[in-house]
């Protein structure tokens, strides 16, 4: 079984962040403040089910498109 | 020490406050340029320090550097940071940095405060949005933080104006020490990297390891490195075995490392942080499947009714204006070439300019609050989806509604979208967008040959024709796109990833000036084109080669004897243009623009619009030689309906040739200062030619197969 990643939540669940499974895309979302341990919450999903927005460490919403969500491990 | 002259860059993360502490500091003195070198919009302006080293008052310069999340770029406007802070020779380079810093999210936003910092340029922090922060349940401790961070921290509200004496003190201070503090590096660099620094260091007589660092991992970006030290760079990388994409993020990682400990300090909860209500309560309207897209329509329709309703009021007195004040002055100035030069060729070129600015300034007015309010992020999150169809980026909606007033600053918007190959696609299509100089050419064709009857009892017949007209230019858009993702190659995957800021109110002050600057963008970069060709156009048709003219009007009133003098003056003005150097040109490409249904004097005003379609409508008055008044769109419609086809003695203007020539300007590259904007923004000749061919060609073939489809 593949890994639980922030596409695999569903709308108001929440999840930790557990690693990056793409080294470029992975420092994005470093910079961005997703940082692993960082607890995320899946807010909103744009219609036709992409993009998404998550909730990350209840700070603030970032928007994210379903192949950069994927990126994203949880634990 | 003394000095003179003070210069401040502010940095800080996206949304964080950055423009607002800006207006703030600086009010209204200040001014947009570019960054010397690149063409990224600079915006400069100054405020008064007084009793700084015992002068009553000093000057200093405030330079607002492009929001970044880190001091590696992400998309072209973000090169710019560093390409200052890492060159203390550029003449920007700052005394002080100022970090903006969005309080409630500050662990984020302090990973850009330790690199600014590292790179050892002297720094404050602006604590920003207490306000929210204490909105979310967080308090936020700044003396404690200053401590830990061994810089001021200053706890402002950009908005209120609160904290900016605190802060302009703190500026005051940093520059009076003569020497800068001993600096702590936030980050130690590790194994190889420590002896490659140092190789660097003594290299390039550089006294700081961070910037070191970044010359190693930047110099690409770097437009004050030649290339034979970019080269030498490469073959450190490689002595030293240096993965810069594994750097970067262990860097990244070890930052945070340090950070984590100092924000639990200084930064306590109570209770549950969270967004603020409203911000989670919209977000559940406005991204809704359903919701989001009835609110967006309805904000675009009252967008639409904005620019072209409530601008038309303006429009109207403006034209106005411009008619008499080229009456009055063809009256005062004594008659002669000169005075033709100024009214019909100057003047007339200035009023087609200002008439488009009441809807420019409208859609940027509108176009700022959107952006402002925080509703255009959400914009961009519902309409990726079917945008990335098409090849294109949810961001690419605000260059593409900008568009349908000036395809020149909503180019210049497309710098926003961090994938390359969208931010093209996108410039490649905005063109396409039926823009306010459109306008004039589809209302008269449009009143030429559409009856106003009524469908289906209130839809006016003329309206839907226009609507079809932008909805076209969209389809068009779209549908190119996509056929210009299947031919040009995608290196690399494109990219969204966008924070969503918390809803706020517009700030006027900041939407008044930012409509403002684009209304002085529109004026200066597309006025230029338009009066230049106002000129060559009124010089092209009213001389002739030899003495063609001269013996075209002797030939007429010859011929036309005992005539009124008024139809004789008609004739004489007709037969005279026929033969100017304009004339000739039309007769000369008539052969290619007869597929189309186009006659010679079409011809004139197709050339002459070329290098803008705002020039259309006035040269087809010019052309079809009407006195006085040339903007008065009722007589220009007599006059065309009155026209005559050469070759068959009927009505020159029939719908067959009125929608063959609406298409026409659907779709053609008919701006100069579009193509010149591309060249600028692309770097280069190869796409504004590739899409100056693709749209003419379009146009070619649409105009070609509607005319033959409806003759």
């Amino acid at each position: 079984m593949s890994a639980r990643t922030v596409c695999s939540l569903r709308k108001g669940e929440k999840g930790v962040i557990k690693s990056f499974t793409n080294r470029e895309m992975s420092l994005k979302l470093l910079e961005m403040g997703c940082l692993p341990g960082s607890e995320v919450r899946l807010d909103a999903i744009a219609p036709f089910g992409d993009p998404i927005c998550i909730n990350v460490g209840g700070c603030y919403s970032l928007s994210l498109r379903l192949n950069e969500a994927a990126v994203i491990e949880l634990e | 020490m003394k000095q003179v002259h003070i210069k401040v860059a502010l940095v800080g993360n996206p949304n964080a406050g950055k423009s607002t502490l800006f207006n703030a500091l600086t009010g209204l003195r200040q001014k947009t340029g570019n960054f010397p070198g690149v063409t990224v919009e600079k915006k400069s302006g100054t405020f008064r320090l007084s009793g700084l080293e015992g002068q009553p008052d000093t000057a200093v310069t405030v330079v607002d550097l492009p929001g970044t999340y880190s001091i590696y770029p992400k998309s072209k406007d973000e090169t710019v940071v560093m390409d200052i802070l890492a060159n203390p020779k550029h003449p920007d380079y700052p005394d002080v940095v100022i970090i903006v810093a969005d309080a409630s999210n500050l662990q984020r936003n302090l990973l850009l405060f330790t690199e600014v910092s590292d790179l050892g340029v002297p720094s404050i922090l602006a604590l920003n949005m207490l306000d929210v922060a204490s909105s979310m349940n967080l308090t936020v401790n700044a003396v404690q933080l200053a401590m830990q961070l061994n810089v001021p921290v200053i706890r402002i509200n950009a908005r209120t104006g609160e904290g900016i004496g605190n802060l302009k003190e703190a500026v005051k201070q940093i520059v009076e020490k003569s020497e800068k503090p001993a600096l702590q590096y936030f980050y130690e660099p590790k194994g190889k990297e420590v002896e490659m620094i140092e190789e660097v260091r003594e290299l390039y007589q550089l006294d700081n390891d961070y910037v070191a660092l970044q010359y190693v991992c930047q110099h690409d970006n770097f437009s004050f490195l030649e290339q034979p030290v970019r080269a030498k760079l490469d073959t450190l990388i490689e002595k030293y075995g240096f993965d810069e994409n594994h750097f970067l993020a262990s860097e990244t990682v070890a930052r945070y490392e340090k950070i984590k400990p100092i924000v639990s300090k200084a930064v306590k909860s109570q209770g549950i942080t969270e967004q603020p209500y409203w911000t989670r309560k919209l977000d559940s309207i406005l991204l809704h499947s359903v919701w989001g897209y009835v609110t967006f329509a309805f904000v675009l329709l009252v967008v639409f009714q904005a620019i072209f309703a409530w601008a038309s009021y303006p429009m109207d007195m403006l034209d106005a204006a411009t008619a008499q004040t080229i009456e009055w002055t063809k009256e005062v100035l004594p008659k002669g070439v000169l005075n033709d030069l100024i009214t019909d060729g100057i003047l007339a070129g200035i009023g087609g300019i200002i008439i488009f600015i009441p809807q420019i300034a409208i859609l940027f007015a509108l176009v700022s609050v959107l952006e402002e309010s925080g509703y255009m992020a959400r914009v961009m999150v519902i309409m990726d989806k079917l945008m990335r169809r098409f090849g294109l980026n949810g961001r690419s909606v605000v260059p593409l509604i900008s568009g349908v007033a000036c395809a020149v600053p909503a180019i210049m918007t497309t710098r926003s979208i961090s994938s390359r190959y969208e931010r093209l696609l996108t410039i490649l299509v905005t063109p396409l967008m039926s823009c306010s100089a459109r306008l004039p050419i589809y209302t008269i064709l449009i009143a030429l040959v559409v009856p106003t009857t009524k469908v289906f009892g209130f839809f006016n017949m003329q309206g839907l024709v226009l609507f079809g007209l932008y909805v076209l230019g969209l389809v068009g858009a779209l549908g190119s796109a996509w056929l210009l993702s299947l031919f040009i190659p995608r290196k690399e995957p494109g990219y969204f990833m966008l924070e969503m800021p918390t809803y706020k109110w517009p700030r006027w002050g900041h939407v008044g000036f930012s409509m403002y600057e684009s209304v002085k963008s529109f004026v200066l970069e597309a006025g230029k084109v338009i009066m230049a060709i106002s000129i060559i156009l009124w010089v092209l048709a009213s001389y002739g080669p030899g003495d063609s003219m001269r013996n075209a009007e002797n030939r007429v009133i010859a011929e036309m004897g005992t005539k009124p003098q008024e139809e004789i003056n008609v004739a004489v003005a007709s037969a005279k243009l026929e033969n100017s150097y304009a004339g000739q040109f039309g007769h000369f490409i008539e052969p290619v623009i007869r597929p189309l249904g186009y006659d010679w004097k079409i011809g004139i005003a197709l050339l002459a619009s070329f290098a803008a379609r705002e020039v259309f409508v006035g040269t087809m008055a010019t052309i079809y030689s009407i006195g006085g008044d040339s903007e008065d769109v009722l007589t220009v419609k007599e006059k065309l309906l009155n026209e005559k086809n050469p070759y068959t003695g009927a009505a020159m203007f029939t719908p067959a040739v009125c929608y063959s020539l609406l298409m026409f300007y659907v779709f053609a590259m008919m701006c100069m200062s579009t193509i010149a904007v591309v060249y600028r923004e692309t770097h280069g000749w190869k796409w504004p030619l590739i899409q100056l061919v693709y749209l003419m060609a379009l146009a070619y073939v649409s105009a070609f197969a509607t005319f033959q489809l409806l003759s």
